[in-house]
C-alpha cells in the first residue's frame, strides 16, 4: 500500500513527475496551472533537484531542455498564452530529440479568455502548435489518480523515444481534489534514457541504422557533440537541401506513429453492445462517463471511448468503432476540434454529433444524454 | 611555436560559413586560446549559442556544444548550468540575438548573476538574414530595413549588462585582439554572469552600404574609436566625442551567485531536515 | 446519480470555503474512506467576489464532478445565496449566516438559519474560523461524515497553534446545529 492522500489534480501531476524521477522544473506562474511550479518549489530543493522561475514561458521551455540536455529528467507546466509562447522551443526539443515533458492545464479562450474555467480547445495545438512536420505525443488524464500514472508514463515515453510528451487536462481535473494511491518507488516502471555504449569517437548522435530511436549521450559525459535546431546529419551537424532531411522527419514521425501499439492508450466503458458511443477525454469524459450510465439505466445502449492518448490519435480504434455504432457523440469543451478527427477516422460510416460549450461550465452529463436520445 | 588551433577544431567542418573580411574568425581564434590558456577540460564546457552569424560558432569547436533558437540561447544555458553548476557554460550571441528577440532573456540572466559567460559579437547589423538594422546599429546608418538612414536608437550593451545586474562587464575589439584574449579569460574566470562586448566588423552588409571603403577600414575605425577605459576616463568631456572606452567597464566582486545560492538553499534544508532526524 | 450527496461551500473569497471543502472530502475519503470529489470556482480576485467550493460523496467511483442537483448549500453573503442557490434540490436545504443573510430565495428547500459568523466571533472570539464552525453544522445537518473524522480532518488541515481554537470552532458549529435539530423535534 502506497500513500494516501487527498490530493489536487496539479499536485497529482508533480507528484507524479517526483516518482518518474524528474529533478527539475522550469516554468513561469499561469493559471490554472500555477499549482504544479509551486509543489515543485517547495519540493525539489529538498531532493537537490533544480527549480528555476524564468523570466517568460519561452525562457522555461528553453531551460527545460538545456536540463534534460545535462542529464535531468525535466518539466515545466502551463496554461493558455503560455502554452502558444513555448511551442517554438517545443519543435526544437521535437527537432533535436531531447526528452522532456510539459504540463497545458487548459483553460477557455483565445488570447487571455478565461484563466479560471476549464477548456478543451487548445487540442489542435497539441498536435499542430509548433511549425512544421513533427512527432507529438500527448496524453489526456482525466481522473486525479490518472494524472499520476499518466505523468509517469509521460516521462517514460519521452526518455525511451526521445521526444518532448504534452500531458493536457483542463481546469476542471487540474483543481479538483481526490483521493490518490502514491505507489511505493518500483510498483510503476521507470524508464530512463538509452545512454550510447561505444566509445566517444565513434558516435552519432543522430545514427537511425540500429533503430528509429539513437542512444542519446547527456553533455558532459565524454560525448562532446553538436545539438542543432537546423536539419541535421547522423553526426548532428546541418545539412541543407538533402535528400536526409526527408528521410529523418519522416523517421521523426514514424518513431511516434510506428509505435502507437505502445503509446496509444484508452478506456472503453460499456462499448461492446453500444449503439450509441460517446468519445470524450478529460472532464468531458467524466461526464460522458456518468451519461452512459444513466442511458443504461434508461435501456439506452450507450457507450463510452475515452482516450488517454490523444496523440497520436487512436485512429483504428475510432474506425473499428464507427464500424459498430449508429452514432458517435464528441462532447468537448470547444466549438469542434477533436470531433473532426473522429469524424476523418469514421469515414462516414457512422453520424457524427458534437456537443460544444465554452462558457467557463463543464458540459453536463443531462446535456450528453440529451444527445444520445436524439441520435439513438 | 604557433599556436595549434586544430586541436580544438572539429575535424572537416570548416570552412566557416563566415564572409571574407568578417572579424569573427579573430573572435573564434581568441576563444580557442583562451580555453588554452585556463587550461579547461573541454569535456566540462558547453558553449551555447542563438541564431546569427556569431551562433554558428559553436559547430565548429570540440565542445559540448548546442545551437538554439533565436534569442534563446541564455535560457538553455540557465538550464544546463542550474542542472550541472560545476560546469563552464559560455554562449555566444550577436546583437540582434543577445538584445532585441533575446533582450529579456539577456537582461534576467544579468539580474540573476548565474555564472555564465556571455560574448555579444556587436556588427551592429543583421547580417545572416542581409542587413537590416538592430538595436545598435547608428543613427542615421544605412540597413536595408532603414533605407533612408536609421531613425531608432541604440543600446549600449555594457551599460544595459551593468544596469541589469551583471556583475563582470568588459568590451572588447576583433582589432584589438590580444587584449580581447584577456578579457575573455577575466570573463570566465569571474564568478557570476560575465558579459563581453567585442565590436565586430560585417563588410558584406554593413561596412559597404556605410562609408567603409573595405574591411580594412573598420577595423581602422575601431582602432580609432576605441581607447583602454583608462585613458578615456582621464580624457577632458570635449574630446571623447565619437570615442568610447574598451577594456573592464565593471566589475564587482563577492555578489551572490545564484547557483550558489540556489544550492546552498539546497544543503541547508538536507541540514535541516538531518537535524530532525536526529531529534527523533 | 442515487448514492450521491452534493455539497456547496459559497460565499465571498478569503472567508475559507475552498479550505472548508478540502476539510469535508478530506474527512470523507481518507478518514471516513467514502468516494469523495473537492472541486471549485472563483473568479480572478483572491479575495471578495462570490466563491465557491463543492464537495460530491457517494459510495462509489464519482465521474460528473460538479454539483448540479444540491443536497445542502451554505451561503455566508447575500450575493453568492442569491448567485448559487438556484441548483439545489427539491427538499435539499439551504443553510445561510442568520446575521448576513436575511433574504432567502424562495424553493421548494428547507431553510436553515444558523448564527454562523457572529458564533465564530462572539463565542470563539475569532471570525476567521466561521468556516470550521459551518463544517461542524454541516457534519450535524448531513450525516455525510463522522464528526470524528471532521475533526482529524480539521486538525491536519489547520496551522499549528490552532488546533485548540479550531476544535472548539467545530464543536460549536456541531452544536449549533444539533441545537435547532432538537428545538423542531420539540
Amino acid at each position: 500500500m502506497g500513500k494516501i492522500k487527498l490530493l489536487q489534480g496539479n499536485e497529482a501531476c508533480a507528484e507524479g513527475a517526483l516518482y518518474a524521477g524528474c529533478t527539475f522544473f522550469g516554468g513561469y506562474p499561469i493559471t490554472p496551472s500555477t499549482e504544479v511550479a509551486e509543489f515543485m518549489a517547495r519540493r525539489l530543493p529538498q531532493i537537490g533537484g533544480a527549480f528555476l522561475q524564468m523570466e517568460d514561458e519561452i525562457a522555461a521551455m528553453a531551460a527545460v531542455i538545456g536540463g534534460s540536455l545535462a542529464g535531468s529528467k525535466a518539466l515545466t507546466a502551463t496554461s493558455g498564452p503560455g502554452f502558444s509562447l513555448k511551442q517554438e522551443n517545443m519543435g526544437f526539443a521535437m527537432l533535436t530529440e531531447i526528452p522532456c515533458v510539459i504540463v497545458n492545464v487548459m483553460r477557455g479562450g483565445p488570447s487571455t479568455g478565461v484563466p479560471t474555467g476549464p477548456g478543451q480547445s487548445d487540442i489542435m495545438q497539441c498536435k499542430w502548435g509548433t511549425h512544421g512536420d513533427h512527432p507529438v505525443i500527448c496524453l489526456t488524464p482525466a481522473y486525479v489518480q490518472e494524472i499520476f500514472t499518466e505523468t509517469v508514463r509521460a516521462f517514460n515515453l519521452s526518455e525511451k523515444y526521445r521526444t518532448p510528451v504534452i500531458i493536457a487536462f483542463d481546469e476542471i481535473v487540474g483543481h479538483m481534489r481526490e483521493r490518490i494511491e502514491i505507489p511505493d518507488p518500483g510498483v510503476l516502471p521507470v524508464v530512463n534514457r538509452t545512454k550510447p555504449t561505444c566509445p566517444p569517437s565513434e558516435y552519432l548522435p543522430y545514427d537511425d541504422s540500429k533503430g528509429d530511436v539513437p542512444p542519446m549521450a547527456n553533455f558532459f559525459e565524454g560525448y562532446r557533440y553538436h545539438v542543432t535546431g537546423l536539419n541535421h546529419g547522423t553526426d548532428g551537424f546541418p545539412v541543407n537541401a538533402s535528400p536526409r532531411i526527408h528521410t529523418d522527419e519522416l523517421r521523426l514521425i514514424r518513431k511516434v506513429e510506428g509505435n502507437k501499439k505502445d503509446i496509444v492508450k484508452f478506456e472503453e466503458y460499456q462499448l461492446a453492445d453500444a449503439e450509441v458511443a460517446i468519445f470524450a477525454y478529460g472532464v468531458s469524459g467524466r461526464s460522458a462517463k456518468t451519461a452512459v450510465e444513466a442511458a443504461r439505466k434508461e435501456g439506452i445502449k450507450a457507450g463510452l471511448f475515452r482516450p488517454l492518448t490523444i496523440w497520436p490519435f487512436p485512429e483504428e480504434q475510432v474506425a473499428a468503432l464507427s464500424k459498430r455504432v449508429k452514432a458517435i457523440i464528441v462532447p468537448e469543451l470547444s466549438l469542434g476540434q477533436i470531433i473532426f478527427e473522429v469524424d476523418r477516422c469514421s469515414k462516414g460510416r457512422c453520424g457524427i454529433e458534437g456537443i460544444y460549450r465554452v462558457d467557463g461550465d463543464p458540459i453536463t452529463p443531462a446535456q450528453i444524454l440529451a444527445k444520445v436520445k436524439e441520435v439513438k | 611555436m604557433a599556436f595549434n588551433y586544430d586541436q580544438y577544431i572539429r575535424g572537416g567542418k570548416l570552412p566557416h560559413i563566415w564572409c571574407p573580411g568578417c572579424t569573427y574568425g579573430i573572435v573564434f581564434k581568441s576563444l580557442l586560446r583562451v580555453v588554452d590558456t585556463l587550461k579547461l577540460n573541454r569535456d566540462d564546457i558547453a558553449l551555447v549559442s542563438g541564431i546569427g552569424c556569431a551562433s554558428r560558432l559553436p559547430g565548429y569547436v570540440d565542445f559540448n556544444t548546442l545551437h538554439t533558437t533565436h534569442g534563446r540561447a541564455l535560457g538553455f544555458a540557465t538550464g544546463i548550468k542550474m542542472a550541472k553548476p560545476d560546469k563552464h557554460v559560455l554562449v555566444v550571441s550577436g546583437d540582434g540575438d543577445a538584445t532585441a528577440i533575446g533582450g529579456n532573456h539577456f537582461i534576467h540572466a544579468c539580474r540573476r548573476n548565474i555564472d555564465i559567460t556571455v560574448l555579444v559579437f556587436n556588427n551592429y547589423i543583421y547580417g545572416m538574414t542581409g542587413g537590416q538594422y538592430s538595436p545598435t546599429t547608428p543613427l542615421g546608418h544605412m540597413a536595408t530595413t532603414m533605407p533612408y538612414g536609421n531613425i531608432d536608437p541604440s543600446f549600449n550593451i555594457p551599460e544595459l549588462a551593468k544596469g541589469a545586474g551583471a556583475s563582470f562587464v568588459a568590451r572588447g575589439t576583433a582589432y584589438h585582439a590580444a587584449g580581447l584574449d584577456r578579457l575573455i579569460v577575466e570573463a570566465i574566470q569571474h564568478k557570476g554572469l560575465s558579459v563581453v562586448e567585442i565590436i565586430n566588423a560585417c563588410p558584406t552588409t554593413h561596412g559597404r552600404r556605410n562609408k567603409f571603403k573595405s574591411p580594412t577600414d573598420q577595423l581602422l575605425w575601431m582602432k580609432d574609436t576605441f581607447l583602454p577605459a583608462v585613458a578615456f576616463e582621464k580624457l577632458p568631456p570635449e574630446k571623447t566625442a565619437g570615442k568610447l572606452p574598451m577594456g573592464v567597464l565593471y566589475k564587482k566582486e563577492g555578489l551572490p551567485e545564484y547557483c550558489e545560492t540556489y544550492y546552498g538553499l539546497v544543503e541547508r534544508l538536507k541540514k535541516q531536515k538531518e537535524g530532525r532526524a536526529q531529534e527523533r | 446519480m442515487s448514492g450521491r450527496y452534493e455539497i456547496r461551500f459559497s460565499g465571498s473569497g478569503g472567508q475559507g470555503l475552498i479550505l472548508a471543502g478540502v476539510i469535508f472530502a478530506e474527512a470523507a475519503t481518507i478518514f471516513d474512506k467514502k468516494t469523495a470529489v473537492q472541486s471549485q470556482s472563483y473568479g480572478p480576485e483572491a479575495r471578495g467576489g462570490a466563491s465557491k467550493s463543492e464537495v460530491i460523496i457517494s459510495d462509489t467511483a464519482i465521474d460528473f464532478p460538479k454539483a448540479t442537483e444540491i443536497d445542502l448549500m451554505l451561503a455566508l453573503t447575500p450575493e453568492a445565496c442569491m448567485k448559487y442557490y438556484k441548483d439545489i434540490k427539491p427538499n435539499g436545504i439551504l443553510l445561510v449566516d442568520e446575521d448576513f443573510v436575511k433574504e432567502t430565495p424562495e424553493g421548494t428547500f428547507k431553510v436553515v438559519r444558523l448564527p454562523i459568523i457572529r458564533t465564530a466571533s462572539e463565542e470563539i472570539g475569532k471570525a476567521f474560523v466561521a468556516n470550521i464552525v459551518a463544517i461542524g453544522a454541516i457534519a450535524a445537518l448531513t450525516g455525510q461524515v463522522t464528526i470524528e473524522s471532521v475533526e482529524k480532518a480539521v486538525l491536519s488541515r489547520v496551522p499549528k497553534g490552532t488546533e485548540e481554537l479550531n476544535k472548539k470552532a467545530l464543536m460549536a458549529g456541531y452544536a449549533l446545529a444539533k441545537n435547532t435539530e432538537k428545538e423542531k423535534a420539540r
